[in-house]
């Protein structure tokens, strides 16, 4: 699924600048708790979330997540706005709630990370 | 790269390609009114196995060798092709993902799929099974070439350093409360480590695990330091802080475990899962720990190439 599909799913505004349409996410997780989003996100995914600073965007960067989304109209402040910018990472943000979210992009196709174990 | 990881990037290119990448353009067309007779010449000629046709650019048809040596056997050379060849065609846009391609193929069993325009919907190309194998693999190839000489910069400097031993040594010093400053070593680190030609499932797992200790300091500690060791055989990360230490080491490890204040969890950690995602991630963890002193841990990820020895 394009980013450019996720945005229309979403019904999401894009907020980093650095946003090319055509990037390819193949799979989406969603947590409010970064330790998990550590333990089961996988590199190249789409995080969904509805908690809103800057650990947030550190979480996507260590573990290789390409896109965040914050769900239920959370706007970002300035601060995670330009580390996602210094960092790559394009953030959306949507009014749906994270539910909602995710049952659009399930779906419509995008996969999810699976089963959560803490083996290696 | 062993079977597992191959299969799955080349999964990963079929997404990443478009369908405009690996066509065959510049293809040749013919209009619907003329007989079969005339695509000997091209059929023949150029060597290829099927033939769009079009009629004032507009994409009406395909025909296929295969429909071509029906006439031939049948005598129906002078029938016209509109009559011969295979209307209601499938068709693939240009900007769609490779895999859309490979799905197609397998659903209809076709042999080729024009490529049209998405805006106006003009032939502009053509594809076929073995199109998508050469793309893929030129794409590889790249792949591998741009990884490789990431790579040989990381080999190169341990041959350029002459030293009976060669240690990198990274030192990160951590804030305690303070959250702002949060992950800065370890987003630090992983830049390092990634610009020194490490592969990236190394520098990932050496980034998640120094960021859940990075946030403990934080969340837990007055302070403390990180420094990362770079060895030719591994990377050891030693984590020490000021105190007020750990009572009971092996309750912190047990998944769940958490002292965490209400600060903390709102900010996205505390439910108990930091040390556990250390160790699920590291090669190796050691924590020690003395109350009021303070806390040493020390993880270790094994270089890739390295890992199945000793
Ligand atoms: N550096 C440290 N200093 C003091 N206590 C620590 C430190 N690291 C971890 N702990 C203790 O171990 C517990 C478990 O840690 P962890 O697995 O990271 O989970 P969490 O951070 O979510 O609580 C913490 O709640 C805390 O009580
Ligand atoms: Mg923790």
């Amino acid at each position: 699924m394009t980013l450019k599909e996720i945005k229309e799913l979403l019904e999401a505004e894009v907020l980093t600048g650095k946003y090319d349409p055509e990037t390819e996410i193949q799979i989406g997780c969603s947590s409010d708790l970064m330790s998990e989003v550590l333990a089961f996100g996988k590199p190249g995914s789409i995080l969904l979330t509805s908690l809103s600073n800057i650990q947030v965007i550190n979480t996507a960067n260590v573990a290789d997540i390409k896109a965040v989304c914050f769900v239920m109209g959370k706007i970002p402040d300035k601060n995670i706005i330009n580390l996602a910018k210094k960092n790559d990472v394009v953030v959306f943000i949507t009014q749906l709630t994270t539910f909602e979210s995710c049952g659009r992009l399930y779906k419509n196709g995008l996969n999810s990370c699976g089963y959560f174990n803490l083996d290696k | 790269m062993d079977n597992k990881r191959t299969t799955t990037k080349i999964q990963e290119l079929t997404y990443e390609l478009k369908i405009k990448d690996v066509m065959t353009k510049n293809i040749e067309t013919v209009g619907s009114k003329i007989p079969v007779s005339h695509l000997r010449d091209i059929l023949y000629n150029k060597r290829i196995s099927g033939v769009p046709i079009v009629n004032d650019n507009k994409l009406v048809g395909l025909i296929s060798i295969e429909d071509f040596i029906k006439c031939l056997e049948q005598g129906e050379m002078d029938d016209l092709i509109e009559d011969k060849m295979t209307k209601n065609i499938k068709t693939l846009y240009a900007d769609e993902p490779l895999v859309h391609a490979v799905m197609k193929f397998e659903k209809y069993g076709f042999g080729r799929f024009p490529v049209i325009s998405r805006k106006d919907k003009k032939l502009i190309g053509i594809i076929t099974k073995s199109d998508i194998i050469k793309g893929v693999l030129k794409k590889l190839e790249t792949a591998y070439h741009d990884e490789e000489e990431r790579r040989y910069r990381a080999s190169h400097i341990f041959n350029d350093v002459m030293a009976d031993e060669i240690f990198f040594k990274f030192q990160y010093y951590v804030e305690g409360k303070n959250f702002d400053r949060a992950g800065e070593a370890a987003t630090g680190l992983k830049k390092t480590l990634y610009r020194l030609g490490l592969s990236p499932e190394i520098v990932r797992r050496a980034a998640i695990s120094t960021y859940e200790a990075e946030i403990n300091i934080v969340a837990f500690t007055k302070g403390g330091k990180i420094i990362a060791y770079l060895e030719p055989h591994q990377i050891r990360i030693v984590i020490t802080d000021k105190g007020p230490g750990i009572p009971d080491v092996e309750k912190a490890l047990q998944p769940g475990f958490s002292t965490a204040p209400g600060w903390v969890r709102e900010l996205g950690f505390g439910a108990g899962m930091g040390l556990p995602n250390i160790k699920k991630f590291a090669d190796k963890m050691t924590l020690r720990s003395t109350v009021e002193k303070g806390t040493r841990l020390v993880i270790i990820i094994k270089l890739s190439d390295y890992r199945n020895e000793d």
